[in-house]
């Protein structure tokens, strides 16, 4: 077959919502445009432990000690299915380790972002995973096959993490005036970069195009961050938090919350690595992964002789 | 002694060693060699967490001066806590970790496993709970044991290293106090000492395919009689505290 009947194929095949797997003849583009958002992903899950896990030692109760640890470990057990959805387009986990650590791949840049008090773990909760469910949600009707599926063990995950942030926050709001102050404190610092977290406008944003035509992604960055606008700042208002943005205003004809414009500058800022922590993170990954290696030969080593051993057995 | 104020005090020795392993292995979070055994670390924090959350809460109804599981965990001075020494040693490294864990597994399987018995239906009933977290965090480190000691000549000399290092803290476990000889008498609990036969044949076993030498040296060690810490235990408390401290009264 001719690659541009190929090509055709390919279209009708992903216009008639049917999954792309593994062994299916995909173009290398559409490969590529996978690996990079699954791994983008991945690395977002894993890199987003940081900041949560600043507060872990620092948990208040016990309850909200071992809601934070499930917490955690959720986003860890979502790194590892969307590693593996990745490796079925034939990239290894350890490359796409190396290409993180070289700054080739990418993760979410909100995660560049300090967690300074304990609101922070409910405004992470409520709006970073806020963020990442709309999006996601969207993402359970995604091409690829096994994509999908992580999604979709993933999505319930993520609701319950907004919901669990959402009830800190409440606290908080409710509390003394500390915690109000750390409520608000938290929510200002959060919410223009939980916006960020769509990414550019549409117009701006060249690969959407690719993305939105081989229905990789289902949504329009613009059109997933109103949905989050509009779900979100109903809640604000119920904990009488102030969302930053003296330009917020409901627009009674199209129904839809009405902001000011994202701080452009600070999220290329932000993305291109001038983020108050992209170094903090980046050492933090890289260090523990140095440091670990001699663990990961050992298991190696291990299971070299263990395989050598029963091959002996077996030959004897 | 009055058998709840014994009991009292037997729960606060169960529930605090797991309260601070728990937060040790909190501070592993996001520090593992790789990613599934990070989510496995956080998975034994959670485990032992829980365990130290059910062991104080009736510790607290016990004592009944309205005492909740947080008042216990986060507002009592460094002398108070009863956990054993060798769980508040630091995380040096992964062979540490794995060390630690692993002696501490192989005695909570044993002391749950008799603790199912116990007279005491609630104590009996969480042991029964914390017996097959105890058998799963028991087969993760013991398994470890063995790989890092045939594993690398690297992982060999941490492992032996780690294993020199925290032998010291091992007759802790099997000493008694004034509250486990009251409760061992009414058959509440087992004698510690009586574990000590068992655990060192289950640590023997291991070590012996992981080629490792076990330590034989017996060390005295004070910690739960005396109440006196590590240096190590007033860093953990000042950073597990810092909330309930800054803000008295506040809920969270
Ligand atoms: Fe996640
Ligand atoms: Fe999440």
């Amino acid at each position: 077959m001719e690659l541009q009947e190929k090509l055709d194929a390919f279209q009708q095949y992903i216009d008639a919502e049917e999954k792309i797997e593994p062994k299916d003849w995909m173009p290398d583009e559409y490969r590529r445009h996978c690996i990079r958002q699954i791994s983008q992903h991945a690395h977002s899950e894993v890199i987003g432990m940081q900041p949560e896990g600043n507060w872990i030692t620092r948990a208040p109760t016990l309850r909200a000690k071992k809601i934070l640890l499930a917490k955690i470990q959720d986003e860890g057990g979502h790194g590892l299915y969307l590693y593996s959805a990745a490796e079925t387009l034939g990239i290894s986990r350890d490359e796409m380790i190396r290409q993180l650590h070289e700054g080739k791949a990418k993760y979410s840049s909100v995660f560049n972002y300090p967690t300074l008090n304990w609101a922070d773990i409910g405004a992470i909760g409520w709006l970073v995973d806020g963020a990442a469910v709309t999006n996601q949600l969207s993402l359970r009707r995604t091409s690829y096959g096994p994509y999908s599926r992580a999604m979709l063990r993933i999505c319930n995950e993520e609701s319950f993490h907004q919901r669990q942030g959402y009830e800190i926050m409440t606290k908080m709001a409710n509390g003394t005036p500390e915690q109000r102050r750390m409520a608000q404190d938290a929510l200002d610092r959060w919410w223009w970069p939980a916006l960020m977290m769509f990414g550019p406008h549409d117009n701006n944003s060249p690969r959407t195009y690719n993305g939105i035509v081989w229905k990789i992604k289902r949504a329009g960055n613009d059109e997933l961050r109103q949905r989050f606008i509009d779900k979100t700042v109903p809640q604000a208002e119920f904990l009488g938090l102030k969302i930053p943005d003296p330009q917020l205003q409901w627009n009674e004809a199209t129904g839809h919350y009405e902001t000011g414009e994202i701080n452009w500058d600070e999220f290329h800022r932000v993305i291109s690595g001038d983020g108050p922590c992209n170094r903090q993170r980046m050492e933090h990954h890289k260090r523990v992964h140095e440091e670990g290696a001699w663990v990961r030969e050992a298991a190696e080593a291990f299971a070299r002789r263990r395989k050598a051993e029963n091959l002996t057995e077996a030959i004897a | 002694m009055d058998t709840n104020q014994a009991l009292f005090q037997y729960c606060l020795r169960l529930g605090d060693t797991n309260l601070i392993l728990g937060h040790r292995l909190a501070e592993m979070c996001s520090r593992a060699p790789f990613l599934e055994e990070d989510v496995a670390l956080t998975n034994f924090a959670l485990d032992h967490t829980g365990q130290a959350e059910a062991l104080l809460q009736y510790a607290g109804q016990l004592e009944g001066k309205g005492r909740t599981e947080d008042d216990l965990a986060y507002l009592r001075p460094e002398w108070e806590y009863r956990n054993m020494l060798l769980v508040e040693q630091p995380n040096t490294d992964f062979a540490y970790v794995i060390v630690r864990q692993w002696m501490l597994d192989t005695y909570q399987c044993l002391l749950y496993d008799q603790l199912r018995q116990s007279k005491d239906a609630v104590l009996a009933g969480m042991a029964t709970r914390f017996l097959k977290e105890a058998i799963y965090h028991y087969r993760h480190s013991s398994s470890w044991v063995e790989r890092l000691g045939q594993g690398t000549d690297e992982s060999q000399r941490r492992i032996r290293q780690a294993l020199d290092d925290l032998w010291k803290f091992t007759p802790e476990m099997f000493a008694a106090d004034t509250s486990e000889i009251a409760l061992a008498a009414l058959g509440i609990v087992p004698e510690s000492a009586d574990l000590l036969p068992q655990w060192t044949v289950n640590m023997a076993r291991v070590c012996d395919k992981a080629g490792l030498q076990m330590p034989s040296g017996d060390h005295a060690s004070a910690g739960i009689k005396s109440g006196r810490h590590t240096e190590h235990l007033g860093h953990l408390l000042a950073e597990m505290q810092y909330l309930q401290r800054a803000y008295p009264g506040a809920k969270w």
